[in-house]
Formats: structure tokens, sequence, C-alpha cells
């Protein structure tokens, strides 16, 4: 799950993290309020959406005059913006973050996320900081500072000095070494104790006055630790989602909207993603990621179908199950129900495998819905695929 | 290696074989319970299950005990399979751990990615092997079915099948079934970003298993885990390797089901684990109902 930069940043001040003074503002009145008691030589106003790539798109505006505040928010609030990682269609802007400007003396880089391959939480950090790390990472790979944690100890403070020194700090600005180390240490409280799955500070700046602050924040957390976080469930934003996910959710299904035309209900994630993959050697493209799980029932296939329909570009729909614990009938009896209660106007292919494959298939068959039944996953793809009037 | 071949020298498998004494943890929930009677349906010796308070019970004659030591102690069992929610799994798999089994299958799925850090940082130097989580378990055919997989689409042959994915699994493993093929041992070693035992450390075993003449190795989006095989099996490979990556058609950020499935920093894309993969030796193939086909390819049938 993602949070907003403001909420991102109140986490930060909990654990110990420096951030300019800043406060969420949804209208030009409240913008208005907050920058007369803010009282600062220069505003920031920026837009929070869950995308990357807002300053280029115009979502940050910059202020010395406090009186200009309101018109900035009424500007910025209700335009979408489009950035690299939004998507053509870009995302509303609904709320804004007022904070006071910082005098930016350097630039650093610092996230904390679990390195998959030895399991243990790993700093990054580099001098590269206010630019994408992946093109730091790729470019001048010798710019990055690795630092892992061992997480029987936790953070010490020698895991800070290796990365104070390794990027230089002393001489760079000697009065923020110890700040620095401290903050790390925050930081790995705030990931561990939030069951974060990412932290990201970039930039990290070092002030005119010789001080530290976390200019801009991000927070992803762990979506099978919410659990625990009935403070971090509060943060999500339903609006930063895409509806039809929101629903699928809420059928606990895990569905993942694209952009093709040929939709899938699969069960299994690796089958799901490898369905998708044949749908596109088969010569079209998916329409979604759609894993119905172990347990699929009439209920879960019936809600399939609603969500698969309700996206305007699907032409066809691709039912691909492996009856493992799952028994192909039971499937074939959901879909037959499912197909009374919610209309198919798009050709179907299903294809069953695995336990009780061809007593289904036999059911599907009999039962008069329009549909098509296949016994491989190749042959299938091909069918649905033609069917939908392109060619393999 | 812990858990390799079992304690008599006659029986050649990897992981585990008939003598193998399996202990299912959360044996009376309805997962558990289900799947333990399907695994001693398989011929599987599940001698014991734990599910604290609930000691005394019986399912299907299987005996219940409090702990995972009072099992180990009453039932010599060696190996756990581990189907406790989420939310107390960590804990579950330190407990066996502890109390001596040398192989933890772990099945439960959604286990904090945090939990995982600190129990394979626990488990680091010990005398045991952690297999998952959220994985369908290990299978040897005709020998032990130690998981979730549905026992009726194996057949005894010549491929060792590992893999990150269930379903998909299945898929591979009956086209080897249904080409005359057939599998030695099939391990899941799960979706998870945070996991016990890796494609290389089975890899190992199957190389070294004389049953096995070919290996498919199944992989999907994320993490750098088919890049390290890559690396493995060009050292230390002799045998063929056919594999089919999941996810050449899924979006970047986005993860696709399973935790450890997201490209993320345009890192872990199926495009790149294939080309390193290729250039390993591997016989990777685009299509995955084209797996079986490759398999018999590579061994000349």
């Amino acid at each position: 799950m993602n949070v907003h930069e403001f909420q991102a940043k109140q986490l930060f001040a909990q654990f110990g993290v420096p951030v300019p003074r800043g406060k969420e503002i949804t209208s030009p009145e409240a913008g208005a309020s907050w920058a007369a008691e803010l009282n600062t030589p220069v505003f920031v106003v920026k837009a929070q959406i869950h995308a990357g790539g807002r300053g280029k798109a115009g979502g940050v505006k910059i202020t010395k005059d406090k009186a200009a505040v309101p018109g900035l928010v009424k500007e910025l609030l209700g335009k979408t913006l489009i950035t690299h990682q939004t998507g053509p269609k870009g995302r509303e802007v609904r709320r804004l973050l007022i904070e006071e400007g910082a005098a930016i003396v350097k630039e650093l880089y610092v996230s904390l996320l679990v390195d998959r391959d030895s399991g243990w939480p790993v700093f990054i950090a580099s001098t590269e900081g206010g630019m994408e790390i992946e093109e730091v990472a790729a470019h001048r790979p010798e710019k990055i500072i690795r630092e892992a944690v061992d997480p029987a100890v936790g953070f010490q403070p020698y895991n800070g000095r290796n990365v104070a020194f390794a990027l230089g700090l002393p001489a760079m600005e000697p009065a923020v070494v110890n700040p620095f180390i401290q903050m790390l240490g925050n930081l790995y409280r705030l990931f561990m104790e939030k069951n974060a799955a990412m932290v990201e500070i970039n930039p990290l700046v070092i002030t005119g006055d010789k001080k530290l602050i976390a200019l801009d924040g991000k927070v992803s957390f762990d979506d099978n630790a919410l659990f625990r976080h009935a403070d971090v469930q509060q943060m999500r934003d339903l609006n930063e989602e895409d509806p039809l996910e929101i629903e699928a959710g809420e059928s606990n299904l895990n569905y993942i909207k694209l952009d093709g035309n040929i939709a899938c209900m699969v069960n299994g994630a690796g089958l799901a993603m490898a369905t998708m993959d044949v749908i596109k050697l088969a010569g079209s493209e998916p329409a979604n990621f759609l894993d119905v799980g172990g347990g699929a029932t009439k209920e879960t296939v019936a809600a399939g179908f609603r969500i698969l329909l309700k996206d305007p570009n699907v032409k066809g729909i691709f039912i691909n199950i492996f009856g493992g614990i799952v028994r192909c009938e039971r499937i074939a009896h959901g879909v037959i129900e499912a197909a009374k209660e919610v209309k198919i106007n798009v050709p179907l292919v299903v294809r069953l495998q695995g336990t009780n494959a061809d007593e289904g298939r036999k059911l599907l068959a009999e039962s008069g819905l329009k549909l098509e039944v296949a016994n491989d996953l190749w042959e299938a793809a091909q069918k649905i695929v033609k069917l939908t009037g392109k060619a393999a | 290696m812990v858990g390799e071949g079992g304690r008599r020298e006659e029986i050649v498998s990897i992981l585990v074989n008939k003598n193998t004494r399996v202990v299912v943890q959360g044996i009376t929930g309805k997962e558990g319970s289900f799947h333990a009677i399907q695994c001693k349906a398989y011929g599987t010796q599940v001698v014991a299950g734990v599910t604290p308070g609930k000691a005394g019970q019986e399912v299907e004659g299987i005996p219940v005990f409090n702990t995972v030591r009072d099992a180990v102690k009453k039932t010599q069992c060696d190996t756990s399979l581990i189907f406790v929610p989420p939310p107390f799994c960590a804990d579950a798999i330190l407990e066996a751990a502890d109390a001596g089994v040398k192989l933890i299958i772990c099945i439960t799925e959604g286990i904090p990615v945090n939990d995982m850090v600190k129990v394979k940082r626990a488990l680091r130097g010990k005398d045991v092997r952690l297999i998952g989580p959220n994985c369908p378990g290990v299978i040897t055919v005709d020998e032990a079915k130690i998981g979730i997989m549905p026992g009726f689409i194996h057949k005894k042959g010549v491929v060792g099948v590992v893999s990150r994915s269930g379903t998909l699994t299945y898929e591979a493993v009956h086209q080897l079934s249904t080409l005359g093929l057939g599998e030695t041992t099939c391990v899941g070693i799960g979706g998870d970003p945070v996991n016990g035992t890796g494609f290389v450390d089975v890899l190992a075993l199957f190389e070294k298993d004389p049953e096995t003449q070919a290996i498919v190795m199944i992989g999907e989006i994320g993490g750098d885990a088919e890049e390290k095989a890559a690396e493995f099996i060009k050292k230390n490979v002799t045998k063929p390797v056919v594999s089919f990556i999941a996810g050449i058609t899924a979006p970047p950020g986005r993860r696709m089901g399973h935790a450890g499935a997201i490209i993320s920093g345009g890192k872990g894309t199926a495009a790149e684990k294939m080309k390193t993969l290729e250039a390993a030796g591997v016989r990777v193939v685009k299509n995955p109902a084209e797996i079986g086909n490759e398999v018999k390819k590579s061994l000349g049938r």
C-alpha cells in the first residue's frame, strides 16, 4: 500500500526524522489560513498524488508571496497531472501539501528496503540526491552506497558511520554527521515497527543553517502486515486506486487492470501471468490479471465476470483453470450459474484441466451456454484470439 | 546438505521420501486437516499434528500435540508441514526449528515480509532447511507428498521440477506426465520475496540426484533468483534445464498476485531473466504450453 507524501512526512516526524513544517490542504481558504500561520520566506505548494514526477508535470509551485498561496491552491486542486508514473490518463489532484521552503546546500538520497537475496534490510544512499535513483544506479553505480543491517540486532551506530563516511559527509558538513546517523536509526525503526516495504527520502537536504531535512518522502507498506497497523490502514486513499481493483479486492479477488482486449480469469498467480503471456503469444493483448485463488466458487466466478465485463475494452473472456484442490466440475457449475446472473455478451473460452476436468467440460458442453471448451492451454488461447477477430 | 536423501542409504530422492515422518502444524484447521488427510492418503507418513491446546485429539487417526517439541519426542517426526495462519506463522516456523525438525515446508500465504526477515536470520547456520512460504510444497512421486499439490497428476519419471508458482507447476507437471516423461521430485519454493530454500539449492540437489535426468525451472518476474540460478547452472549443472518465466506481459510496479512478483525500478523483468538464462545454456520456452515438449527434445526423445 502506498501513501501520500504528507502522510509519509507525518510518520517521519513521529519517528524523529526531520521534515519541513507543512500541512495537508484541500481548499483555498484552508491554504490561506495555513500560509498565515506558517509565515515563512518561501512557500511550497505540492500536489499529492501516488506518483512520482510531479515537479516536471507542474504539480509543485513555489512562491515567496503569502497572498499568492490561495491562488496556487485553486490552480492545482482538481487539475489532472500526467507524469511518467500516472499513465496517459493522469491523476486528479485532490489534496495538497503546503510547507516551508528550505535553503538547499546539498541534496542526498537515502532509502531502506529488504534485499530479497540475503533477506536483510538494506540502506541505499547516494550523494546524487534529487535524481531518479535507477538512473544513478545505471550510469554511475559507484555513486550508490549499500549498507545491510543485521536484523538479529537491528540498526547499530556503525551502520550509520559506514554510510556517513562512504558519502563523504564529514567533509561536506561535519555538523550533520551525528544527526544523520541518528536519522538512519530512526528510519530503521519506522521501517520495522510499521512493516514498511520501502522508505525513501529523495532528496534529503543539508540546509544553509547546517540542518538535515527530508524534503520529499515516500513510504510504502507491506500489504500482508496491514492487519497490525490500524493507523496505516486509515491512510489508504481509495481515490488513488482503480475502482475495478477496489471492487475485486472486496470480493477477495486479485485483479489488475491492463490495456488489452482479452480478459482472463485464472486460479493461481503464476498460471494467471502465464495465461496473459499466451494471450500475447497468440496475437492479442491481455485486458487484466485475475487470480480467483484456490477456493474458487460460483460467487467468486460471478464476481469475476462482473468485474471483467465492466471494462469496456474487453472483447472476449478466457477462463483457465487447472483443478488441483479446486474441482473442475465445481468451476463449471460456477460458470453456468454465474452466466445466468451476469449477461455475457462477448465470446467465452473455458479451458479446464486437472481434477475432474472431463466432468467439467461435459457440463459446460451440455449447458447450452454460448462458449467454447478447450483442453489445452495453447489451443484455448488461439481459440479466444480467433473469436475476437484477431489472427493468431 | 540437510534433508537430502533421508536416513536410509538405499532410497534415492531429494528432500523427502517414504521414510520421511511428517508433523502438520495447524492440523485442526480447515486447510490443515484436509491436506493432512490427502497427504496421508498419498502414502506419506503423517505421524503427528500440532495445535496448541488440542493435545489428545486425533485427525483421522493422526495424534494431535500441543507443541512441536512434544510431537518430536513422541513420534520422531523429522519434517514439518505448516498451515498456520499468517500472523502466527513465523512463530510456528521458529518453533519447528527449535524442536529439532530438519525440514520445514511452509504453505501459508501472506506472512509479513519483516517476519520472514527475522525467521531467515534466526535459521541461519542451523541444521534445518525451510521450503516456502507461500508454496505448494514438495512431492517425490510415489514416495511422499508433503504439500497441497494434486497427487494424481504426477507420474514417476526422470524430470525434477522447481518453481516459484503453484498451479503453473501443475500445468508443467501435467505436460511431463502426459508425454510419458514423468517427474522425480517437484519443489515449490514459493512466491514470497523472502523465502527459505532458493532455486540454486534445489538445482544442486537435482544435479546430484541420479534419478533426475532433466530439470524444469519455472520462474516469474521480480527479484533476481533466476539470475542467480543462471550463474549457478552455467558453472555447476550438466543436466538439461528447461525454463519458463511468467510475466512477460506484466506491467512494471504492480504486484502480480504473489508478494514477490513485481518489477521494481526496471529490475526483475521476464525478458531480462530469459536472456540471462539463455546465455547460461538454459532452454527457455516463451510458451508455457511447450515446457513438456522442450524437455522431451532436451532428452533426445
